[in-house]
């Protein structure tokens, strides 16, 4: 048998053999990507644009409302244990306690299991709220009684704890 | 805003990946696995006779046959039974035999054989027997075993049957040094194939009852969890036991695998790394304690040692010549049939079938048989995770494990990573018990995965229901 033909016969059994185990695990690839996570709202078909649009929409709007290039968008602890911890804002409620499912966990002993909130209010001002905390919580030197906006750069403490928003 | 999060999140479905039963999947699949043997058998005989081997078209019939037995059984007996298992062995056994009916035509083979026994026998018709037996254990498993829960009622018993069949061999006469096989009738049996899957009904019998006391009852010391003494017993006694086939067999692979086994098993059941570092520890101590004193043993750590050594060549060449072969292969292999493989003489067709593949298909070919046999690991670890009961989780973790570590001992032993043993190939290597035992793990592998996988049946109408859900006016 030519040369060639050996040649082509070997490269093109390999290919094949490897062809064979592409193939299989394209058999088995909803393991390897995990579970299919499909959208209800997407199967009504009517719906669909609509929502689409919606969520597109969503991070234009929330920026302007904010207030354009001033928003805060980290926020910062600057004190205590969890110094140098920064979460990014991106619209969602932040919770600070000592509970374990809060978005910052203190490890404050003189901070309440679930102590207060921060949360963006419509206009896109960040708010923050105490939840009825044992020690309180202040924003500057004031404790707050009700839900206060939070000016730039203005500290708020916690036990020991201080975190502030920023650009 | 925030609503608007929820409003997306809240009106999803996570659906498992479909549970339809995938049998067409498998039946492609199967095709493709039967067409690549075929393939490799005309490449062969082309090399080798210059025309395509006579045989073939039967050949591929058999295989095709064999597969769609299979094939038909999964379809009617265990119908939402894994898509992949059955294809990934069909390709390895009928790869197999290629490569035993390939080393079956080289003279140098046919010469040696004539040289020692006077006469040369072709032994790729035995391992298509054996195939056949396979896959007829394969169709037993399937028919007979319709839970695999049923199993669990025999963990004590399997552990004894497992004890006699790794005893059994010490009996009989040693062969090449390593008592490993049993004679009966006529018959080599090498039993430890067997009781590899005994074995693990065993470990998974008597992990899911003892894992509380074994995971839980511990103190914490630098990072790790420390068993208490007394539960540190089993792990003892299983190390004595496959120190002593060590020592009496001389078998360092079935010592390995059974050991290794144990701990595989544990960590799965008690999720405590701490076992994997004692099972490390204990089986260094043991392999270097025994090693110092079985001249069998050292022989082979000389030979994994110093494999091109005076004194190792004077006494086998197999593992040089097997290194010689994956170097010459190189990257693309030299050819089906075009390799001189057959240089490594006895066991070039069971042990050493990796030589082959090295050198005739280069470390691509390597590399995709490598990954077929970790894509079989890969199925019975996800089986094991989709399990619902524990019993069948432990089993699934421990068939594919038993596998894996056999794969490894064997592929590390032929490449001069782990010294030498007496295993085979799973599928791929010439040996009887080897190929029907390992369709009958992949046949409980199925049954598992079909228990698992199979929808769950509807829930069976009560008798009071009519009356209390009776809308009186």
């Amino acid at each position: 048998m030519s040369e060639l033909t050996l040649t082509v016969m070997r490269l093109g059994f390999l290919a094949v053999l490897w062809l064979f185990v592409i193939v299989s695990v394209q058999v088995i690839r909803s393991d390897l990507f995990g579970t299919r996570v499909t959208q209800r709202a997407a199967r009504r078909e009517g719906q669909r644009p609509q929502q689409r649009q919606q969520q597109r929409r969503q991070p234009q709007e929330s920026r302007r409302g904010r207030g354009g290039r001033n928003a805060p968008t980290k926020l910062v602890v600057s004190e205590g244990s969890l110094t140098g911890t920064t979460v990014a804002l991106q619209g969602q409620t932040i919770t600070l306690g000592r509970a374990h499912d809060s978005t910052i966990v203190l490890d404050d002993d003189y901070a309440s299991s679930r102590h207060a909130r921060i949360y963006p209010d419509r206009d896109g001002r960040w708010i923050v709220e105490d939840l009825g905390s044992t020690n309180g919580t202040y924003l500057g030197r004031n404790r707050l009684t009700t839900p206060t906006p939070i000016p730039p750069s203005e500290p708020i403490r916690i036990g020991k704890t201080v975190i502030e928003l920023r650009k | 805003m925030s609503s608007n999060i929820s409003n997306t999140g809240g009106h999803s479905t996570v659906s498992s990946g479909g549970l339809p039963s995938r049998r067409n999947t498998e039946l492609a699949m199967l095709v493709f696995a039967v067409l690549i043997p075929v393939f490799a058998y005309a490449n062969v005989g082309l090399a080798v006779n210059d025309e395509l081997p006579s045989g073939m078209l039967g050949y591929g019939l058999g295989l095709g046959l064999l597969a769609g037995v299979g094939h038909l059984v999964v379809r009617r007996w265990a119908p939402y039974a894994d898509p992949l298992l059955l294809p990934l062995a069909t390709l390895l056994n009928g790869f197999g035999l290629v490569l035993i009916w390939r080393l079956d035509q080289s003279e140098r083979l046919h010469q040696r054989a004539e040289d020692l026994f006077g006469a040369f026998s072709p032994d790729a018709p035995g391992q298509l027997m054996y195939s056949a037996i396979g896959i007829a254990l394969f169709v037993g498993v399937l028919l007979l075993l319709k839970d695999h829960r049923v199993l669990q009622r025999y963990t004590y018993i399997s552990m004894v049957a497992a004890l006699v069949l790794l005893v059994l061999p010490v009996f009989f006469k040693p062969v090449n040094g390593a008592r490993i096989w049993i004679n009966i009738a006529g018959f080599t049996i090498q039993p430890a194939e067997f009781a590899k899957i005994i074995i693990a009904v065993f470990f998974a019998g008597y992990l899911m009852v003892k894992r509380d006391a074994l995971a839980l009852a511990s103190r914490r010391f630098m990072g790790m969890y420390l068993p208490r003494g007394r539960d540190l017993g089993p792990i003892f006694v299983i190390w004595a036991l496959s120190l002593m086939i060590l020592v009496f067999e001389t078998d360092l692979g079935t010592s390995l695998l059974f050991f290794g086994l144990f701990v595989i098993m544990l960590y799965v059941a008690t999720e405590r790394t701490s076992w994997i570092v004692f099972g490390l520890v204990l089986s260094a101590v043991g392999a270097v304690a025994v090693a110092s004193f079985e001249p069998h043993v050292q022989d082979r750590v000389q030979a994994w040692l110093h494999p091109f050594a005076e004194e190792t060549m004077a006494q086998s060449d197999q593992v040089a010549q097997a290194l010689w072969a994956f170097g010459s292969g190189g990257v693309l292999g030299t050819g089906l049939g075009q390799g001189n493989s057959d240089l490594i003489g006895f066991a070039a067709n069971s042990d050493f079938i990796l030589a082959t593949v090295g050198e005739e298909l280069g470390l691509t070919g390597m590399m995709a048989l490598l990954l077929i046999y970790g894509l079989i690991v890969e199925r019975g670890v996800r089986i094991s995770l989709a399990a619902r009961d524990p019993f069948g989780k432990l089993l699934a973790i421990g068939l594919s494990g038993a596998f894996g570590l056999q794969v490894f001992v064997v592929a590390g032993g032929v490449m001069g990573l782990i010294p030498l043993t007496g295993m085979t190939m799973p599928f791929l290597a010439y040996g009887g018990s080897s190929v029907i035992a390992n369709w009958a793990l992949v046949g409980i592998l199925m049954r598992i995965s079909d228990t698992a996988r199979r929808p769950a049946p509807a829930p069976a109408p009560s008798p009071d229901a009519e009356m209390t859900q009776v809308v009186r006016p």
